[in-house]
């Protein structure tokens, strides 16, 4: 995770859900793909931004105790599968919450935090993570 | 394509081997494998190396070359080529090597794989097997493999199809027979609740459910000279390499807890070794973490009967389907590249009858399962023997 | 004449109290309590700074005003004292982070605890002169006080982002800034937490230039206290901004609504705004709000605002308001609170 151009070419897809949809079949993706699974070669040059919503539920989530060294200062974190209201599931983390209020099944929606820093001199990569919605 | 056999197995000691750099325990398997097969390095043809991330472990790409340099080939300047695919390289490698030998390209072949993960902290190497995942999508964000095999278990248990002490038991069963195989990296048996005790990895799994980071290797030597073959005591026919794929992300699977590249890859292994399933006296499942082994468990039988295996305790080397006699990759060890060589080393040994106090009565067939990350490759091997 | 279109507020969901913190440098609580009006403030999670509070306040904003109309956005001002990166703008990555427009104006901005205001009025600016037709400004912080300083008890994070544009909720009557050389509050170039001039930021500085704007602006204006439905004054403390209130003649009942220091902390370029918004929150057609804002070092910038008919139709539950965000906090220890503001010296550090 240490250069500027790799993190910097997906900041709109981590910054606000920025995936695509297939206008052969419809689907919608996210992460973003370049081809439809379903629909491969017939959907080329078929493939379309689109930005969710940001909000979801909770598909399936744990507290993760052996984390990540970014993640050290959150650590036990949670780490969840969101069902997106459009579809896509997408991992990531839930904050802001104590590990007691989480339940399969939550409404969440996309909040934007610090993901990762290199180091104290290096760029600092934000994207999604998730809050509870009341 | 003609038939290939193995006709060599070895393998080091897995588990912490501070002593042992990646070179020594590379040659100390092929060495083995060769002896065991009763050859010399002169008539090993080409060269197939398994390993996953020496590069991130120890600095070091091109372990192809390195590892026929250590272990005296460079004189000979035979092929040597070097398979990644995650976790299931070992698997990989071995379904490279098998097709090259029933192609007719090589006649013998040494497929070996190393893994030297000690010379980095816990937490590096915990990093470095994040690999296998989706880095710009999972461990992005702070997924570990941990971390999703325990989503897929928080998932399963809320829609009531799994019970804690379900998964929890798999590593049970790798410890008694790990305690049974000398080359474990850990020989002790362990009780359900010391698995539900210990501290945790990922909610509810505990360092129990996970596998441990070993250094290791193994290699077995294959062939299709008929002379080497007969001259084998017990050659082990390769039935069967089959290798399938799946979406790299958990997240983007039809279904989080299906093993859908598992599926097909021992559907069509069985299919190719022409036995039935019913068949297999051996099991090696790749139980990186518990619940991914019942995960395989009940993609190859269906959920009930995969529960009623689990729960009747019938996956011990005495009963009705041994399941990972070797130890598993939780008891016996888990260095990367090296584990889906180690699979076919134990079902050798169980298949000539040279298994020891693990042997598994009468065995005929065995069914190995290599997974890279969590299911996004999958090879399944399935060896025989007359 | 240009008008607030929309606005929103974000408070971190993590407090602390003031006895926890008083509790570690052996000092009275209550001294705290009631001498600084101060009873809790917010702390910002681990993995927040002023970009991903001023995102999240400018989504708020957005959701109330409509997420289509985002690409009108011509400017966005973003105001700090806590920047992420010294050298590297906020205000472009919040361009990315809320899908605007690249065909944008966009700067930070410092000013103490009025870089915020310092922003609402280069927007009001470029509104008035029909350089843009709408414009973003945000005020935020996450602002650090050293440990076991008076002001660890105040400072916090939050922040408040404003849509401004010719037609909105609430009109911006003027603005009037007073602005003089008042070292009483700084921070220098690479250091960690600000230093203070102790009581010399009550009088000459805090009093001084807060008293003198609101007293410019009725002057040019031509009103007295009684005109204000509202007047928010920025709350380093809950003391200050009462008594500045007293001063120029408001009542409690005046200032009740923006007064949020005492349970969220002094929370810096966000301190008076939150406020404001606050009060928009609860505003109906015709309420008249005074606001002045002051940074150290030192200035005030003052605002005659008048809330129009269509808050009527203005969705304001399109998202949480300020003092919905007070509710159900998580209340953090003193350990707790050092490890997230990485006050802890780590390896490597």
């Amino acid at each position: 995770m240490s250069d500027v151009p790799r993190f910097w070419r997906e900041s709109n897809h981590r910054y606000r859900l920025v995936g695509t949809k297939c206008n052969n079949c419809g689907s919608i993706f996210f992460p973003p793909r370049d081809v439809c699974p379903k629909c491969r070669r017939e959907s080329i040059g078929k493939m379309q931004e689109l930005e969710l919503s940001g909000y979801g539920e909770v598909y399936s989530y744990t507290i993760v105790h052996d984390g990540l060294e970014p993640f050290k200062f959150q650590v036990p974190y949670i780490m969840a599968m969101i069902k997106t209201d459009e579809g896509p599931l997408i991992t990531g983390q839930i904050v802001d919450a104590d590990p007691s209020e989480v339940k399969i099944g939550s409404r969440v929606r996309v909040t934007l935090r610090r993901i990762r820093e290199e180091g104290k001199t290096g760029i600092i990569q934000y994207g999604y993570k998730f809050v509870l919605e009341k | 394509m003609r038939d290939v056999y193995i006709v060599g197995v070895g393998t080091t000691k897995f588990g912490e081997l501070w002593d042992k750099s990646l070179r020594d325990l590379a040659t100390e398997a092929g060495l083995k494998a060769i002896t065991d097969a009763g050859i010399y390095s002169e008539d090993v043809n080409a060269l197939y190396g398994a390993n996953t991330s020496a590069g991130q472990f120890i600095d070091q790409e091109h372990i192809a070359s390195l590892i026929a340099d250590a272990a005296g080939l460079s004189e000979l300047g035979i092929p040597s080529i070097r398979i990644e695919a995650g976790s299931a390289s070992g698997g990989a490698a071995l379904h490279e090597a098998y097709l090259a030998v029933a192609s007719g390209k090589y006649d013998t072949v040494v497929v070996g794989g190393v893994e030297k993960m000690t010379d980095v902290p816990p937490e590096e190497a915990n990093k470095i097997i994040g690999g296998s995942l989706d880095a710009e999508w999972e461990t992005f964000f702070g997924v570990t493999e941990a971390s999703l095999a325990a989503m897929i278990a928080k998932r399963l248990e809320y829609e009531g199809k799994i019970r804690r002490e379900d998964y929890a038991s798999i590593p049970v069963v790798s410890h008694r027979h790990g305690s049974m195989n000398e080359t474990s990296h850990f020989r002790n048996a362990i009780k359900l609740e010391d698995v539900l005790k210990a501290s945790y990895v990922a909610q509810p799994l505990t360092v129990f459910d996970s596998a441990p980071l070993s250094d290791g290797a193994s290699a077995v030597v294959i062939s299709a000279n008929r002379t080497l073959i007969n001259a084998s005591e017990n050659p082990v026919k390769i039935l069967s390499s089959e290798i399938s794929t799946d979406y790299l992300s958990l997240h983007d699977r039809s279904s989080i807890h299906s093993i859908n590249a598992f599926k097909r890859s021992s559907k069509k292994a069985l299919e190719s070794a022409k036995i039935t399933k019913e068949k297999v006296d051996i099991l090696e499942l790749h139980d990186s973490y518990s619940i991914v082994g019942l995960l395989q468990l009940m993609e190859l039988y269906g959920e009930k009967e995969a529960l009623d295996l689990v729960r009747n305790e019938e996956l011990y080397w005495n009963k009705s389907r041994p399941t990972n006699t070797s130890g598993g990759l939780k008891a016996h060890g888990n260095p990367l590249g090296a584990v889906g060589i180690y699979q076919v080393v134990e079902a050798a040994l169980q298949l000539r009858g040279k298994a020891g106090q693990r042997q598994v009565k009468g065995a005929r067939y065995a069914l190995l399962h290599n997974m890279g990350g969590i299911g996004a490759t999958s090879v399944t091997t399935v060896l025989g023997v007359e | 004449m240009a008008s607030i279109v929309s606005y929103g507020s974000y408070i971190p969901r993590y407090r602390i109290k003031a006895e926890e913190i008083a509790r570690i440098w052996g000092e009275n609580p209550d001294n705290i309590k009631n001498g600084l009006m101060v009873y809790s403030k917010s702390v910002p999670a681990p993995d927040e700074d002023v970009l991903t509070i001023s995102t999240e306040a400018a989504r708020y904003a957005i959701n109330r005003w409509g997420k289509e109309n985002r690409g009108k956005i011509g400017a966005i001002y973003v105001g700090s004292e806590s920047h992420p990166y010294a050298v590297k703008p906020t205000a472009s990555i919040l361009v990315e982070s809320l899908g605007l427009d690249y065909n944008i104006m966009a700067a930070d901005y410092e000013f103490a605890c009025k870089a915020g205001t310092a922003a609402m009025q280069n927007v009001i600016g470029l509104v008035d002169s029909d350089m843009i037709e709408y414009g973003m400004a945000i005020g935020a912080d996450t602002s650090q006080g050293a440990p076991g300083d008076a002001l660890e008890y105040s400072a916090s994070a939050g922040g408040t982002a404003f849509i401004i544009g010719k037609k909105g909720i609430a009109d911006i009557n003027r603005t009037y800034s007073f602005t003089t050389d008042t070292p009483d509050f700084w921070r220098r170039e690479g250091e960690k937490y600000p230093s203070h001039g102790g009581r010399f930021t009550g009088e000459p500085a805090y009093f001084k230039h807060v008293l003198t704007a609101a007293k410019k602006m009725m002057e040019l204006m031509n009103t007295k206290p009684e005109d204000y439905d509202y007047a928010v004054f920025h709350q380093p403390n809950g003391k200050f901004p009462t008594r500045a209130a007293k001063m120029l003649g408001f009542k409690d009942s005046q200032i009740e609504e923006g007064l949020m220091t005492p349970y969220i902390g002094n929370t810096y370029s966000d301190s008076m705004i939150i406020g404001l918004s606050a009060i928009l929150d609860k505003a109906e057609p015709g309420d008249r709000i005074l606001a002045v804002a002051f940074g150290s070092g030192a200035g005030s910038d003052a605002f005659d605002i008048t809330v129009n008919d269509s808050i009527k139709s203005f969705n304001r539950d399109l998202a949480p308001t300020v003092r919905k965000q007070l509710e159900n906090p998580i209340w953090v220890d003193y350990a707790n609170y050092v490890k997230f503001r990485k006050k802890i010296i780590m390896r490597g550090d």
